[in-house]
């Protein structure tokens, strides 16, 4: 009995943190490229929407997700535009994307309320996830496992790869980038738009994987929390991929705890909700206190490029 | 399934007009009716539920009226500003729907003595403010039975989103009722201190159905623990605010439906009547503002005569779930034999029935 | 044809001035075309949102009254930004100012005297500095992100409200709803003009700017914000303290956060509520763009954002425009203005050959 609670506690864990894992591995690229994307919510709303209207006419939930990358993809051009090709503040640009992300998907969206679509099925054949063990391993739909797929190959590109090399490069030191002949913005733009898509793929999952429905911002402040994480997680995969699921158990531990009584459902939910955060400013603390080369953020993060010709 | 509920509300209000139209036609002036909705029209749920009221209104009354609504207003000094934006735009009946209103409505209130405000689930009255609500605990009652009856584990988890007395009524209304059937029945409530986040909606049903309930109930603005119940495939649920069976058809027991309608309706008919005054109803099943959804196929027959029962005794008078003897969750008598909670003591409610789990 | 962006050696006053005015007007434009286009009235929408609110005398105190708050923050911001610190947790420093002062006035319910709306202001000033303060510290001290860390602190806030008014500061005469009692009336703000809603609040924040103006402009405060600002490596030179100057930056816009939130609950809604954050914090950062970074410019980004949120409650009203436009005008009009930032210290050139040639 124990066990079967535990195995079914990792199967919501697991759905809550799909969902801001993905979206944090785009921004993790994103901000390692140098740029800080805060319209995380928006691309996702945005990716929500388009989803469910391609589930909801389709059925397919493969071209749904692929239709919510590219919906977030198309966002995403629009940060990039104006903050690489133009300059323009990244703080100020990546808000205002994420207040046109809600409003447009609110929009998009207005016509398709009571209207449930079908979840996504699991990506094996349903008889290996029968016994609750096979069921944690083997019961999720594909974003799951190409969750895990992405931080794998996103660890595999940055550190691994020349492309990720350069690509570092050009987030700890632009300038140096440029004058040895690379292309500063044009490996943000790839970065911004990789970031777009995995935000949009992160909240088609919603009305996908988690509640199959259409609901105005849906989303509910998780491209936030997805923020958080890559910062939580000092801008590393790995430590992405333990961040988002240790980030999705609290969100999920509340809730069992709440449900099931025991001395955790005493802990007042502001402070579960909270704690994310909190616990992200503490991470920013200790590894600055530390200050290894290798914790600290993109040294260009969040400033424009202007070459020095 | 909605598309068949507005057909509905359309032939009923067609109906209506008829009568009406004698008192109305020759009314010199369009009655312009103004409401404020907390949440956007397409929450499926609440918010969704008011502006079905307001489509009543205008579809009962044609040409009489002439309603305007404004959606997604923050409950503060927003709220202040599109009330006096109705009123300058010359509504002469404005209905607030959400209970963090209020304190706008009185101030709005004092500066427009002439216009009729109503404000829903409030407290605070004034000369042009009157207040109205729903006995949505007797749709509660009806589910609750059905609940006692059709629950094999004996637990139904509820979720909330804020323990004020509006939520605790049904969490107890439920347990109460699940009871007079099953004396083993339990309610686990859990708040989750947000009236819209599907996503946690969904996982708290997962939370609750993985640690044994079988029906699962709630009181925020969508459809997402009753599809958690349909993926899970548990005994069932309940429609909250509106006919959620789109969503769940297999699952969905039967649904409470915030029917605002014939509420709204009659308070427009007494504006343009010149005979309305300040009131404060709490209108249920007998006024049909609250309405019972479908009953599910999978109801046995003998299950929804005693859900019908416990309706029409609503209805006629002859039962109240809030009736003594009721001891609280710690086992202490609150209500005594024979004695019915008075609808403040209602409205004020802030403890547990026996057979609640005590939440955090 | 193409085109190349050559830098200005002086950054344009011209286009300073021009682009907020362009990019107000391009989003009439564009966004009248694709409105109109996607099937609403889009020259009504623009009318309404943009203009009806300047029109109507009658909006003139609800413009004052919303554009308040994105004033005095955005003064704040401003300053902060000329520095080169990127607050933007606002929203954050706005909701502990907000908390600040209703701590005072709940300590002081009952009481009266002149002294406790001062100190109520101090406590809210005192508190978005104290919350801007950890920012700033962990920015000198370890080199902290202060983006991050201001962002991350805003969200724990938002909870910090939510846990007060439902555990400790809950009103007991509340029914059980999640807010704090009605502030006595010697918390509450004043009404400066007779018959309106315009509140102390109001003067309060053209004061505010003008001073920041003056501060700005005419004092070495004002220069050494902007030399750091603008040139960090001549700053040192020049003996300014880069870290002071941070610690300066975070305090000033915390305090005017502080400053804005303790207004506000004071103000118009004279109690903590739940809906108490209303996204000013994050508003008055596109006010601070809008505004060019300039006290008198915030001034008037202010009156712009506030005409935007007026007039789409109208256009709700009055042409049915659903509540989303409003979000999609305002993000338009940001991403124009962003848009044109560049030609500020740029001018556009066409790229010819024969340029090319001599250049080489």
């Amino acid at each position: 009995m124990e066990l079967t609670l535990v195995l079914a506690i990792l199967v919501t864990v697991v759905g809550a943190s799909t969902p801001i894992l993905l979206a944090a591995l785009g921004e993790l690229v994103v901000e390692r490229a140098g740029v800080l994307n805060l319209g995380v919510e928006g691309m996702m709303l945005i990716g929500a929407i388009a989803g469910f209207v391609v589930q909801f006419h389709t059925g397919n939930p493969y071209l749904a997700l692929l239709a919510g990358a590219a919906a977030g993809l198309c966002a995403s051009l629009i940060f990039g535009f104006l903050t690489l090709s133009l300059s323009a503040n990244q703080t100020a640009t990546g808000l205002a994307l994420t207040i046109f992300g809600t409003g447009f998907s609110a929009l998009a969206g207005a016509s398709y309320s009571a209207r449930p679509v079908t979840l996504m099925q699991p990506l094996f054949p349903l008889e290996l996830a029968t016994h609750p063990v096979g069921k944690v391993i083997f019961g999720y739909a594909f974003p799951i496992y190409f969750a895990f797929f992405m931080v794998v190959a996103i660890w595999y590109f940055l550190h691994r790869t020349r492309a990720g090399l350069i690509l570092r490069a050009v987030g700890e030191n632009d300038q140096s980038a440029h004058s040895i002949g690379y292309s500063v913005i044009g490996v943000r733009y790839l970065a911004v738009m990789f970031g777009g898509a995995m935000a949009g793929l992160a909240g088609a999952c919603f009305p996908l994987l988690l509640t199959p429905q259409w609901a105005e911002r849906m989303t509910a402040g998780r491209g936030w929390i997805a923020v958080a994480l890559v910062v939580f997680a000092s801008w590393k995969p790995f430590r992405l991929l333990a961040g988002a699921y240790l980030f999705g158990l609290v969100m999920t531990m509340e809730l069992y705890a709440k449900a099931g009584g025991g001395p955790l459902s005493a802990i007042p939910s502001e402070l579960w909700a909270a704690l994310p955060y909190l616990a992200t400013v503490i991470v920013l603390v200790l590894i600055s206190i530390r200050r290894d080369a290798t914790t600290n953020a993109p040294a260009c993060l969040g400033k424009p490029f202007l070459p020095s010709n | 399934m909605t598309l068949s509920r507005r057909s509905f509300v359309k032939v009923g209000g067609a109906a209506l007009t008829l009568p009406l139209l004698g008192s109305t036609a020759f009314a010199q002036e369009k009655l312009k009716i103004g409401f404020i909705y907390v949440g956007s029209i397409n929450d499926n749920g609440y918010n969704y539920a008011h502006n079905q009221g307001r489509i009543f209104v205008e579809e009962s009354l044609g040409d009489a009226v002439e309603t305007v609504f404004v959606e997604n207003v923050p409950e503060g000094p927003d709220c202040e500003r599109v009330l006096r934006e109705l009123a300058q735009q010359g509504c002469k009946l404005i209905f607030a729907t959400s209970f963090g209103f209020g304190d706008s409505v009185i101030k709005v209130a004092q500066q427009f003595p002439d216009i009729a405000f109503e404000h829903a689930t409030g407290y605070m009255k004034a000369d042009n403010v009157g207040l109205y609500n729903a006995r949505f605990y007797e749709g509660r009652a009806v589910c609750g039975t059905i609940a006692g009856h059709m629950s094999v584990t004996g637990k139904a988890g509820y979720i909330g989103s804020f323990p004020i007395p509006e939520v605790v009524m049904g969490i107890n209304a439920l347990a109460l009722s699940g009871r007079k059937i099953n004396p083993e029945f339990t309610v686990k409530p859990v708040y989750i201190s947000t009236w819209n986040d599907p996503a946690k909606e969904a996982d708290a049903a997962r939370a609750m159905i993985d640690q044994g309930i079988d029906i699962v109930a709630q009181h925020t603005d969508g459809p997402a623990a009753l599809q958690v119940a349909a993926e899970r495939g548990i005994v069932g649920g309940f429609g909250q605010g509106a006919d959620m069976s789109a969503f769940a058809p297999e699952t969905q027991l039967t649904a409470i439906i915030d029917h605002w309608g014939p509420h709204y309706l009659a308070s427009a008919q007494a504006v343009l009547d010149g005979n309305w005054t300040p009131g404060d109803t709490w209108e249920g099943l007998k006024e049909d503002v609250v309405q019972m959804g479908p009953y599910n196929e999978k109801v046995p027959a003998d299950v929804v005569a005693a859900a019908e029962a416990v309706r029409t005794g609503q209805i006629d008078g002859s039962f109240h779930i809030f009736t003594g003897p009721i001891n609280d969750n710690t086992g202490t008598e609150r209500v005594a034999a024979g004695v019915v909670m008075t609808d403040a003591e209602l409205l004020s409610m802030d403890w547990y029935v026996e057979g609640v789990e005590q939440p955090a | 044809m193409q085109f190349r962006l050559e830098k200005r050696r002086e950054p344009s006053r011209f286009m300073l001035y021009a682009t907020p005015i362009a990019a107000v007007v391009l989003t009439m434009v564009i966004g009248a075309i694709i409105f109109s286009l996607i099937g609403f009235n889009g020259i009504g929408a623009v009318r309404e949102i943009f203009l009806t609110p300047l029109t109507n005398p009658y909006k003139w105190q609800d413009l004052a009254v919303k554009a308040a708050p994105l004033i005095i923050i955005g003064v704040g911001l401003s300053v902060a930004y000329r520095a080169n610190v990127w607050n933007i947790g606002a929203e954050g420093q706005y909701i502990i100012g907000g908390l600040a002062g209703t701590w005072v006035a709940l300590l002081t319910w009952g009481m009266t005297g002149w002294w406790i709306l001062p100190l109520m202001i101090l406590a809210g000033i005192a508190g978005g500095m104290l919350y801007a303060a950890i920012p700033a510290l962990l920015k000198t001290r370890l080199n902290v992100n202060e983006i991050l860390t201001s962002l991350m602190l805003t969200y724990a806030s938002v909870q910090l409200i939510y846990y007060l008014i439902r555990a400790p500061w809950k009103d007991p005469m509340g029914m059980g709803f999640p807010q704090t009692r009605l502030f006595s009336e010697a918390a509450r703000l004043p009404t400066v003009i007779p018959g309106t809603i315009v509140h102390l609040g109001v003067p309060i924040a053209i004061v505010v700017a003008l001073i920041a103006w003056f501060v700005m402009t005419k004092t070495v405060f004002g220069y050494r914000m902007r030399v750091v600002g603008a040139a960090p490596q001549a700053a040192r030179y020049g003996g300014f303290s880069e870290t002071k100057t941070i610690w300066l930056a975070m305090l000033v816009s915390g305090a005017f956060a502080g400053l804005a939130g303790v207004l506000e609950v004071a103000g118009p809604f004279q109690r903590m509520v739940p809906g108490f954050p209303t996204n000013y914090g994050f508003t008055a950062i596109i006010v601070a763009f809008l505004g060019r970074l300039s006290p008198l410019g915030v001034l008037l980004g202010g009156v712009v954002l506030a005409i935007t949120f007026v007039g789409g409650e109208v256009a709700q009203t009055t042409i049915g425009l659903p509540n989303a436009a409003t979000g999609i005008f305002q993000a338009m009009m940001l991403f124009f203005l962003l848009a044109g930032d560049i030609l500020i210290k740029y001018r556009l050139r066409r790229v010819v050959p024969q340029a090319e040639a001599r250049a080489a």
